[in-house]
């Protein structure tokens, strides 16, 4: 992967492409992220029914690909659903899985400056 | 009608018109009159001056949107704001077609409270998550879905016992 391409995926995105989080249909948490480093500090706080309600309508995959640009990542999250996973798990796995991705994209632009 | 003080004062004949065209607003003048026991130009006059004074506002249709498979969802929403961006939010909603009403209120908090009318559950929370959520000054929603209606009705200035409210 490019830097350009890494840098990209990292930037902070315009509030109204921030990704809000819902509990259900209509029910906003009051919490966004506006990045990927924002969106794991999250994924790790957030009301866990939020992290079950986006993950099963793809909500997740779907904003990580459209608005961050990050297609790999998406897939990841994607493959999650397959695990039908709930609560705590869901959210352990998630992050990790988000975590993981957001190491190696940070790793590579500070290798770059160094 | 009388103005009093600054304040309209409307008598009983007035009232009694008021009924009859809140009952079918398209009813003609000599059909109120004869109704009334008073001149058709006396009806004529009387609404002249209420449309004049804005006493009475506009007439409209009451339109089944069910019937013509206008709305699948109905919902209302509340939309909790940072106090000093209520007024901004609720202009900014003021102007979606999804928002059919809008009020600000006080209960625990200041929160905004909107009649929401959308196509399918998608589109409502598509509706709430790309354009109020991300709302400067919007804290958090609670939306509810209207499962079933018990009653739906304008203002009537008559009670149920055909009694004047006012």
């Amino acid at each position: 992967m490019s830097l350009e391409t890494a840098s990209k995926i990292l930037r902070p995105v315009p509030r109204e492409k921030a990704f809000y989080f819902f509990t259900s249909i209509g029910n906003y948490t009051g919490v966004s992220a506006s990045s990927l480093k924002e969106f794991l500090e999250r994924v790790n706080d957030v009301n866990v029914k939020s992290l079950e309600f986006h993950l099963y309508r793809g909500d997740f995959e779907k904003w990580i690909a459209e608005v961050l640009q990050d297609v790999e990542l998406a897939g990841e999250v994607k493959r999650l659903q397959r695990f039908d996973l709930t609560g705590d798990t869901l959210r352990s796995q998630l992050s990790m899985t988000v975590s993981r991705r957001y190491k190696r994209l940070t790793g590579q632009l500070g290798m770059a400056r160094t | 009608m009388k103005l009093k003080n600054n304040t309209l004062s409307l008598d009983a004949t007035d009232l009694e018109i008021l009924r009859a065209l809140q009952e079918n607003s398209r009813q003609t003048y000599v059909a109120i009159g004869r109704r009334l026991g008073i001149a058709h130009s006396t009806v004529y006059e009387r609404i002249k001056k209420m449309e004049e004074e804005r006493v009475i506002k506009k007439y409209t249709a009451l339109v089944d949107a069910d019937k013509i498979g206008a709305r699948n969802i109905t919902a209302m929403m509340s939309v909790y704001t940072d106090p000093k961006e209520t007024e901004r939010v609720a202009k900014k909603l003021a102007e979606s077609a999804e928002v059919v009403e809008l009020y600000a209120c006080i209960s625990e908090e200041l929160l905004i409270l909107a009649k929401v009318f959308a196509a399918s559950q998608e589109n409502l929370h598509a509706f709430i998550a790309n354009s109020v959520a991300p709302l400067p000054g919007v804290l958090r929603i609670r939306t509810s879905i209207i499962t079933r209606k018990f009653k739906e009705a304008q203002f009537s200035i008559t009670d149920d016992s055909g009694g004047v409210r006012l």
